[in-house]
């Protein structure tokens, strides 16, 4: 087709991942470029991605498209088979409105949760939990946020979906749990074992040690 | 409505989300953020304006908000939600800030206003010649950073270091079908120099 279809992306990141995830779905090949996110950022990112200067951003024949969830709707755009948003406008409506919730204010949370210290941590872990039962609660009956097969909203909780699970054994903090959360727990290990999910997800000892570093800093940091 | 259905849309007059819809009726309805505008139609109730502004995007198709093209869209979201997530941040931050913490909020702010402008790139709404799903959405902002800087008595917008923007923010005031919905200037200032003395208590 001549087709020029570039990812610029990062081994551990929740938020590259879900590119890679949907055009899996859409069986759409793409080239994919490692990016350093900390320091060094690569001229290619500086450039198709002034604003934020952050992965993932996705090039299609020149043109760069930045922000994960803007991403995954313009691969649903672009490429009409196996849609990842629902059809139906009020189904859509609801997709976009669980997606702007996880990451506005699950992953933040999440985050805040596992990486604060002392008096603090009760308060952050109280509310995330406060988020995740929202969350539970909306999944009940379903076996995919998408229904009977992972959709927008599924990509997008990616960071329920595996995660968090290895941020919490790095930092030694309990909040998505079985007991507490079954219905989400469940829905995590069927999204863990999705073909495209499988393939898609950074080795777990790795983000592991990444993720422990994060929090050596973050703890050394907030010690000073 | 054209399809005879029934919407109602919950606002409240004076919060920043209200402007972009085009009629306001005052009726509860329970969401998960507990908080406004959410849009009822046909029972169903939608909440999160960038949500809503689609919503009515994909069911009233007579005159779209969105670009056809793909990457016209994607540009489109990328800028809504650019000033969805820092520029109302930012105006909200130098809002509730007081002293030398205020100042360079302000100046924190009038960055991200600059970058905003980028994205109109010159043009005479984020559209072209006629208003989209970004301007629609972003507007509202020039209005209620008017008023934040009448308020603090800080300059966020200017026509020296932002001239288009400047003159976006009063070209989209200025369209009649948005004059009608833009509560007026007196209230709002009232509205929210109550708000602003909530938050610097």
């Amino acid at each position: 087709m001549g087709e020029e279809l570039k990812l610029l992306g990062m081994w551990g990141s929740l938020f590259s991942r879900r590119v890679e995830m949907a055009l899996k779905i859409k069986g759409v090949e793409y080239e994919y470029s490692e990016q350093e996110i900390f320091h060094n950022k690569s001229a290619s990112l500086l450039k198709y991605n002034p604003v934020h200067k952050k992965v993932p951003v996705l090039i299609h024949n020149g043109k760069p498209i930045a922000e994960s969830q803007v991403i995954l709707e313009y691969i649903d755009d672009t490429w009409k088979d196996h849609p990842i948003l629902p059809q139906d406008p009020y189904e859509r409506a609801m997709a976009r409105f669980w997606a702007k919730f996880l990451d506005e204010k699950c992953v933040p949370a999440l985050w805040k949760a596992c990486m604060s210290v002392g008096p603090e941590r009760e308060k952050t872990q109280e509310e995330a939990c406060e988020l995740l039962s929202t969350l539970e609660g909306e999944l009940k009956g379903k076996k995919f946020f998408g229904g009977e097969n992972i959709g927008f909203v599924d990509i997008v909780a990616d960071v329920l979906g595996y995660w968090v699970g290895v941020l919490q054994e790095a930092v030694g903090v309990d909040i998505l749990t079985e007991d507490k959360f079954p219905v989400l727990c469940r829905w995590a290990e069927d999204f863990r074992n999705c073909p495209v999910v499988k393939e898609n997800l950074p080795p777990r000892d790795r983000l592991l040690a990444f993720f422990i570093t994060q929090s050596e800093m973050l703890n050394s940091l907030q010690q000073k | 409505m054209a399809d005879g259905g029934e919407v109602k849309l919950l606002g409240f007059w004076g919060s920043p989300g209200s402007p972009q819809q085009e009629e306001l009726y005052a009726i509860a309805v329970q969401s998960v953020h507990k908080k406004v505008p959410v849009l009822v139609h046909h029972g169903k109730p939608i909440a999160e304006s960038l949500v809503i502004l689609e919503y009515i995007d994909e069911t009233w198709k007579q005159s779209r908000l969105l670009p056809q093209d793909p990457s016209e869209r994607a540009r489109a979201r990328f800028w809504a939600k650019f000033a969805d997530e820092k520029c109302v941040l930012a105006i909200m931050a130098v809002f509730r800030s007081e002293g030398e913490e205020q100042q360079k909020l302000v100046l924190e702010a009038r960055e991200t206003l600059k970058i905003l402008e980028s994205g109109l790139e010159g043009k005479l709404f984020f559209g072209g010649e006629t208003i989209n799903f970004v301007d629609v959405a972003t507007g509202w902002i020039g209005c209620w950073a008017q008023i934040v800087e009448e308020i603090t008595g800080t300059s966020l917008i200017d026509a020296e270091n932002m001239p288009s923007l400047d003159a976006w923010f009063k070209r989209f005031l200025e369209l009649p079908v948005i004059k009608e919905c833009v509560p007026p200037w007196d209230k709002l200032i009232e509205l929210n120099s109550g708000f602003h003395k909530m938050c610097v208590a």
